[in-house]
């Protein structure tokens, strides 16, 4: 069951790629094609990024386990939407000129933020194998909180590149904290509880 | 200080014909080098206004954020906006204010084909066929005072019609401005239409200035008031960021923006594999432009 569930999330989650694939078949990614094919990719990754941080809450409130299965997908795809994200504008934007990368990166502090936030993603996918979740032990998890300061990273470098208009990456900004928040409170519950017990 | 006639500068359409001439005579050997070695910037193709942005992308690629912020917005929140009656006063530090109808600007001035290369702060370029008339000659209009030193624009107020002025994303009415030389520079122009048409509204109808070598935001949209005054005037996006926008604007590629490097530009042309171009000095207009600002430090006034 749980198997055809995660097949589902998978084809679901190729759909992004399959809609800028489709737009740059059929020429139809308008005048100014390399920053729609940023931005879309750029959107999808803070996406998956609060996908992959609902499901824990989702299992919380739902008391359903099967929300958590589909994290590390989510959070692969999360890696996966940014590194075209990366490559869109590294390769296509600007032709691996990696002077003028390298300058963006120390003076323009959203490319800094942004790209920080998909650096500390590699460590993440690395190790997102159960293997790896048994060698790292407890660290695992440790090391896996980072999610939350690489989404708060991405909806930074959003905020940074707007012009003037804040009301899309603000919207961002709220889930990610009110996620972390569910997140902060269910865990001094699951503390409580864990104290209760003991006592 | 070096001063050019208006005589001296060649119209654009005949700069046209004699670019196209040209480029016509090793036409098939650009190309096919251009297009095979798909690297960054060639400097010697951006000099080059022969290949002009499409009508489509011209109209429907926009910043006008009295229309909204998205960059369709205005193609799409525009098409109801009424253009006539219409009526711009100049005045200030000027002898006669006066009040000009569209009618009365339209059938005063004729309009040339003025092909000029629109640079975006944001980093992308155009290249448009604007129709337009010289702004010195509407402001010999009036006689303005010695005491004119710097030109202030209003863009119209009507958050009715406008409906990304109903929110308070800007300080509206848009205001920009120039220094009086700046503005009687021959390459100031008065836009009234483009593509050989009237102007869309999406673009600034019915008038709208049109400054070649500065960012395009300096380039106010349907304008009502033409104000000469004595001190250098405020624009709304210095009032915004005063530490991302400055007064003068000039296009600056060794200037970056906070957030954008100005270094280079990408064509508006629906090409995703074509590359960016460097960008120029006063994009591309110093021979022309470069003796207004001889002696000041363009860091500091940018």
């Amino acid at each position: 069951m749980i198997k055809y569930f995660r097949l589902i999330v998978f084809l679901l989650s190729l759909i992004p790629l399959i809609i800028i694939l489709m737009k740059i078949f059929f020429d139809n990614l308008g005048p100014e094609p390399i920053k729609e094919i940023t931005n879309h990719t750029g959107n999808w990754t803070l996406l998956f990024l609060i996908f992959t941080l609902s499901m824990s809450p989702l299992k919380k409130i739902t008391n359903i386990n099967i929300w958590i299965s589909f994290r590390r997908m989510l959070g692969l795809f999360a890696f996966f939407y940014a590194s075209l994200h990366m490559l869109t504008y590294t390769g296509l934007d600007y032709r691996f000129d990696l002077t003028a990368i390298s300058k963006d990166i120390i003076t323009k502090k959203y490319i800094f933020a942004g790209f920080t936030a998909w650096f500390l993603l590699i460590p993440l996918a690395l190790t997102s194998s159960k293997k790896m979740m048994i060698l790292l032990k407890h660290n695992w998890k440790k090391l896996h909180r980072l999610i939350y300061l690489i989404s708060i990273l991405g909806v930074i470098h959003f905020i940074w590149l707007v012009k003037k208009d804040l009301t899309e990456p603000l919207i961002y900004l709220i889930i990610i904290l009110v996620l972390l928040i569910l997140r902060i409170r269910f865990n001094k519950n699951a503390l409580l509880l864990f104290d209760n017990k003991r006592s | 200080m070096k001063k050019i006639n208006y005589s001296q500068i060649t119209p654009e359409k005949i700069y046209i014909k004699r670019r196209k001439f040209i480029k016509s005579l090793g036409y098939g050997l650009s190309s096919a080098s251009l297009s095979s070695i798909p690297l960054i910037s060639n400097a010697f193709a951006n000099t080059d206004l022969s290949k002009l942005t499409d009508y489509e992308y011209i109209t429907t690629y926009n910043n006008y954020y009295e229309f909204g912020t998205n960059k369709s917005d205005p193609y799409l929140n525009s098409q109801e906006f009424k253009t006539k009656p219409w009526t711009v006063r100049i005045e200030g530090e000027v002898e006669n204010p006066i009040n000009l109808s569209i009618e009365e600007i339209l059938s005063s001035f004729s309009s040339e084909e003025r092909v000029y290369r629109l640079r975006c702060v944001e980093g992308w370029s155009m290249i448009i066929p604007w129709m337009g008339f010289s702004l010195s000659q509407l402001l010999n209009k009036v006689n303005f005072k010695t005491t004119a030193k710097f030109v202030q624009f209003e863009t119209i107020y009507d958050p009715e019609q406008m409906i990304g002025q109903q929110k308070s994303i800007l300080n509206w009415p848009y205001t920009e401005g120039l220094r009086i030389d700046e503005a009687m520079h021959p390459l100031t122009t008065v836009v009234t239409g483009l593509y050989g048409k009237s102007l869309p509204n999406q673009n600034g109808a019915p008038l709208r200035i049109f400054v070649p070598w500065k960012y395009g935001f300096k380039s106010a949209k349907s304008i009502v008031k033409i104000k000469l005054v004595k001190d250098m005037p405020n624009s709304s996006w210095m009032i915004t960021s005063p530490r991302e926008y400055g007064f003068y604007s000039n296009v600056n590629p060794n200037i970056d923006h906070p957030r954008w490097s100005q270094a280079t530009e990408r064509p508006i042309n629906g090409d995703m594999f074509a590359p960016r171009i460097k960008t120029l000095m006063f994009n591309g207009y110093a021979d022309e432009v470069a003796h207004l600002y001889s002696g000041m430090d363009l860091k500091k006034y940018f």
